[in-house]
């Protein structure tokens, strides 16, 4: 086994930790880029689509597109990364020691590290975690693997698809399907309204006539070998199927697309504190978790709907490790809580000190029209035309709104309220 | 006394039944045996989809089931060994049968009749504040358990695959995708069986076909009347990390019909609650689907044994097994005089996993008895088959070296369950060794590939792409369970429709 020494090690090759990688070198610490598959980039690489990069590059780029961009400026700055590498465990030593444990084909390594940053992106729902019945037939996918078969390898799964789940994957996929003389015979959403980007709707969906079934759940699959058909049903407003309302959809291929989790395990095991909202940890304003020293960024932090945050937070965690080692800890005089208020759903950083200014990701529980997004507390207050759970609101919260905050105001509400 | 030179034995079905009579025959000289399968894999029936559970036998009465209960203790003991010689995965934490109410203990005191009758050492009922050291994971409604020590828990798709692998070894044919349509018969004589590859000659038929063994026999023009139903189980499966896992074997009390709902933690460390009993249409015997009402009754009856439950959204797999239920409960083993040459191994419902290694001496040795035919010991059969090499298994240490000698231990392409492209590459190899069909459901069966949290959304690509290098095939044609992982190339529809 050998031994090597680190001030910090990157966990998780996609463009949060591209972006932590290549902050934290330029930066000036010696750090370690960990991938476990044979490639870096992680999702992007089989996103064919535009709609990445526009933030970061300025551009509308592909995913493939943005994330060689970002891998070639990887490169450049001279990021020591190595791919098929298995983070096996991370040992929690001290304040300022950690140990991972990394499998690879040229042995196990034991890296001492000062920090670590996890950038280990999400995983996909499955179909029993969404509790569809019925039988188990070959022919379901979820989306990621559908996208990898077909954008990766050039592999059709099926001709006949029905998706369940409208985010913005679900839609994606829809679409990559119509384009490739697939029939989609419906997207399935439980919720009243789609969970994707309105222009994801219209891009995907109304343009290629897929019909999209808002209110109806997938009840029930059917099929021997393959799948044959799914038994679709309307749902209550309490997102239970109505009896008497189900139809069937002959199809021979489903795909899952209900939503991403972030991927934590390793985290878990660390037994950091998990926000229950986003499935992710709980952090500080530079992304450190609850134990010292481990950060985290991109979609294992929070699911986001752009990939130019991703690439924002590996980028801020990768200050956070740098503050950490230089201050031996990030220095802050008081923590103020975030407190989740009226129709907000989830919100991180979950605390801020105000000593430096924040960027605040947020989602909002309900779509509402003509609304001020506002913090009271320090005077914060913007309209907004309308904002949906499908859209992360993003916002910046300079130092200065926090200066006429007294001491002893250790938290600060974010809320939706009608105009 | 018959003379043959060589006996010509064709098992039909590859279950834990039909693989056990195998591993066994194959202990003796100058038998050819054959094993057949429906399935591209062995143990895909009934054996695949059960409760995984070594019964202490107490629950089988001897006034009833007089075989049955004999079979089963027999079992009991003979998996002991059996499980090391073939290094199956196993434990034996023993069991509680849960009682929550007078009747409930009423019932489960009739068990401790049964126990004694049957000679299951350790029985015995334990109150409320005993079981609760013996189990604290169990319900706050308990009022007590029928104690039974010596229960155990196995991997019951990983016991069939080894005792083939161990049967190949010793000299078994397997024949998989095999669909026996008929028994032929001729002048009082098996002659074998009549396949969807073709006629297949044989001495002695054995009927190990589980749920289709109504038919078979049928076929062979023997039991007419005798009837298997359709009992459907389904199970649902939590993931690996839920707080609520109990070491011992829990179920409630059992009715006439069906032993109860079991809360477990399988040897691979998941809770698994289930089943329900449900009999289907006598003609449903590929309803493997899964049903809103099952799942929600075992969750319910799983409140009585647990302290909690998780959540729904904790489930990582539901699934639904068919258990052959014969006339009556009573299992059919018997060797025909006429058509001389048929066996049936039929209706071995529950405890047929426990049985199935005893089912297969007494199937042997009635075979000799009836047949009057003496079996000569082979002097170089092997008991032993060697599991896959495991890097989840394995410490840091032990898998550093693992990749000294084959870097392919240290690439991992299951995150969830930690495992290597080696395993999955012996796994093929193990694979077509035994002569059945390479399937990713047959990779995650010998790998556990797939078992976890994603549940192969991040690796079955990736076993897929090792699979279609390993065949040099092309990847859309790797078999997931049935059919194929892709139905062509992207551009496919396209140029079709031109």
């Amino acid at each position: 086994m050998k031994i090597l020494n680190y001030d910090t090690v990157i966990i998780g090759g996609g463009p949060a930790g591209i972006a932590a990688a290549i902050r934290t070198t330029e930066l000036g610490l010696k750090s370690v880029f960990l991938e476990n598959r044979d490639v870096l980039g992680g999702i992007p690489l089989q996103c064919v689509h535009p709609g990445f990069g526009l933030h970061y590059f300025r551009e509308d780029l592909t995913g493939t597109e943005f994330i060689t961009r970002l891998i070639d400026k990887l490169e450049k700055t001279g990021v020591e990364y190595i791919v098929k590498a298995y983070v096996h465990s991370v040992e929690y030593k001290d304040f300022d020691k950690k140990i991972v444990n990394v499998i690879t084909p040229r042995g196990v390594l034991k890296i001492n590290t000062k920090t670590v940053v996890f950038t280990t992106g999400a995983r996909e729902r499955h179909i029993f975690e969404i509790g569809v019945v019925g039988d188990r037939p070959d022919g379901i996918y979820t989306a990621g693997e559908a996208q990898t078969l077909m954008d990766i390898y050039g592999i059709l799964p099926g001709k006949e698809v029905v998706i369940v789940g409208s985010g913005d994957v679900g839609l994606i996929m829809a679409r990559r399907f119509a384009l490739e003389g697939a029939k989609v015979k419906a997207v399935v959403e439980i919720l009243p309204y789609p969970g994707g980007l309105m222009r994801n709707v219209m891009q995907c969906l109304i343009d290629f006539n897929i019909p999209l079934l808002l209110q109806h759940t997938v009840v029930k699959v059917v099929g021997r070998k393959r799948v044959e058909r799914i038994v679709v049903a309307k749902v209550d407003k309490d997102l239970k199927p109505i009896k008497g309302t189900e139809f069937e959809i002959p199809c021979d291929t489903l795909v899952i697309s209900a939503g991403l989790r972030p991927y934590i395990d390793l985290l878990e095991k660390l037994e950091v504190v998990v926000d229950p909202s986003t499935g992710g940890p709980v952090v500080n304003e530079y992304l450190e978790t609850s134990v010292p020293g481990v950060f985290v960024a991109g979609n294992a932090l929070v699911i986001n709907d752009l990939v130019d945050y991703a690439v924002e937070q590996g980028e801020l965690a990768a200050e956070g490790v740098k503050i950490f080692i230089e201050n031996n800890g990030i220095p802050t005089k008081t923590w103020r809580k975030i407190r989740k208020g009226k129709s907000i759903r989830l919100a991180v950083p979950h605390m801020v000190s105000g000593e430096r200014d924040v960027i605040l990701y947020a989602r909002v529980s309900i779509p509402e029209k003509n609304v001020f997004v506002e913090i009271p507390e320090i005077g914060f207050k913007m309209f907004s035309f309308g904002v949906r759970p499908a859209e992360m609101l993003r916002l910046r919260l300079g130092k200065e709104m926090f200066s006429k905050l007294s001491d002893n105001v250790n938290e600060i509400t974010l809320e939706v309220k009608p105009r | 006394m018959i003379f043959m030179d060589r006996l010509r034995v064709a098992i039909v079905g590859a279950g834990i039944v039909g693989a056990s009579i195998a591993r066994i025959l194959s202990s003796y000289q100058n038998v050819d045996i054959l094993l057949i399968d429906r399935e591209p894999d062995v143990g895909w029936g009934s054996s695949k989809a059960n409760t995984s559970i070594i019964h202490p036998c107490h629950e089988e009465d001897p006034r009833v089931h007089p075989l049955r209960a004999e079979l089963c203790l027999r079992g009991n003991k003979l998996w002991r060994e059996w499980v090391e010689e073939l290094e199956i995965p196993a434990k034996w934490p023993g069991e509680l049968m849960i009682f929550t109410d007078s009747d409930e203990e009423k019932r489960a005191r009739e068990f401790l009749e049964l126990a004694k009758m049957n000679k299951v050492p350790g029985v015995r009922v334990v109150d409320r504040e005993e079981l609760k050291i013996l189990e604290p994971n169990v319900g706050s409604v308990v009022l007590g358990a029928l104690y039974a020590p010596t229960a155990g828990i196995i991997s019951p798709f990983e016991a069939v695959i080894a005792i083939v692998e161990n049967a190949v070894d010793n000299g078994v044919k397997l024949l998989t995708e095999t669909y026996v349509e008929k028994v032929r018969v001729s002048s009082g004589r098996v002659l074998g069986v009549e396949t969807s590859r073709g006629f297949i000659e044989a001495d002695i038929v054995i009927n190990a076909s589980g749920i289709y063994a109504d038919k078979i026999s049928h076929t062979a023009g023997v039991e007419l009347d005798f009837k298997i139903v359709p009992r459907r189980g389904e199970y649902v499966l939590f993931d690996e990390d839920v707080d609520v896992k109990p070491t011992k074997i829990l179920h409630t009390t059992p009715i006439p019909r069906t032993k109860g709902v079991y809360a477990i933690t399988t040897v691979h460390g998941n809770l698994m609650i289930g089943p329900t009993a449900e009999d289907l249409p006598i003609d449903a015997k590929e309803d493997l689907s899964t049903t809103v009402e099952g799942v929600e009754y075992v969750l319910r009856e799983a409140r009585k044994l647990l302290r909690s439950v998780p959540p729904k959204s904790r489930i990582i797999r539901m699934f639904a097994g068919l258990r052959p239920e014969p006339p009556g409960g009573q299992w059919l083993i018997k060797v025909y005089e006429d058509p001389w040459g048929f066996v049936n191994v039929a209706g071995i419902r529950s405890p047929g996993l426990t049985a199935a290694p005893a089912i297969a001496e007494y199937v042997v040795k009635l075979i000799e008895d009836t047949y009057d035919i003496k079996l000569a010991r082979k002097n170089s059969w092997s008991r032993f088959r060697r599991d896959m090499v495991r890097v989840g298994n394995k410490s840091l240490e032990e898998v550093d070296k693992l990749i000294e000698k084959n870097p392919d231990y240290g690439e991992i392409v299951c995150i969830c369950k930690s495992v290597s492209k080696a395993e999955v590459l012996e796994a093929v190899e193990r694979i077509l060794k035994i002569g059945a069909k390479v399937t990713l459901d047959g990779i995650k069966f010998r790998t556990y590939a797939g078992f976890g949290k994603c549940q192969g959304s991040f690796c079955r690509w990736r076993i897929a792409l090792l699979i279609s290098e390993k065949l040099g095939i092309p990847l859309n044609e790797v078999v997931v369970k049935k059919s194929s992982y892709g139905i062509g190339d992207v551009k496919m529809l396209w140029r079709e429709a031109i």
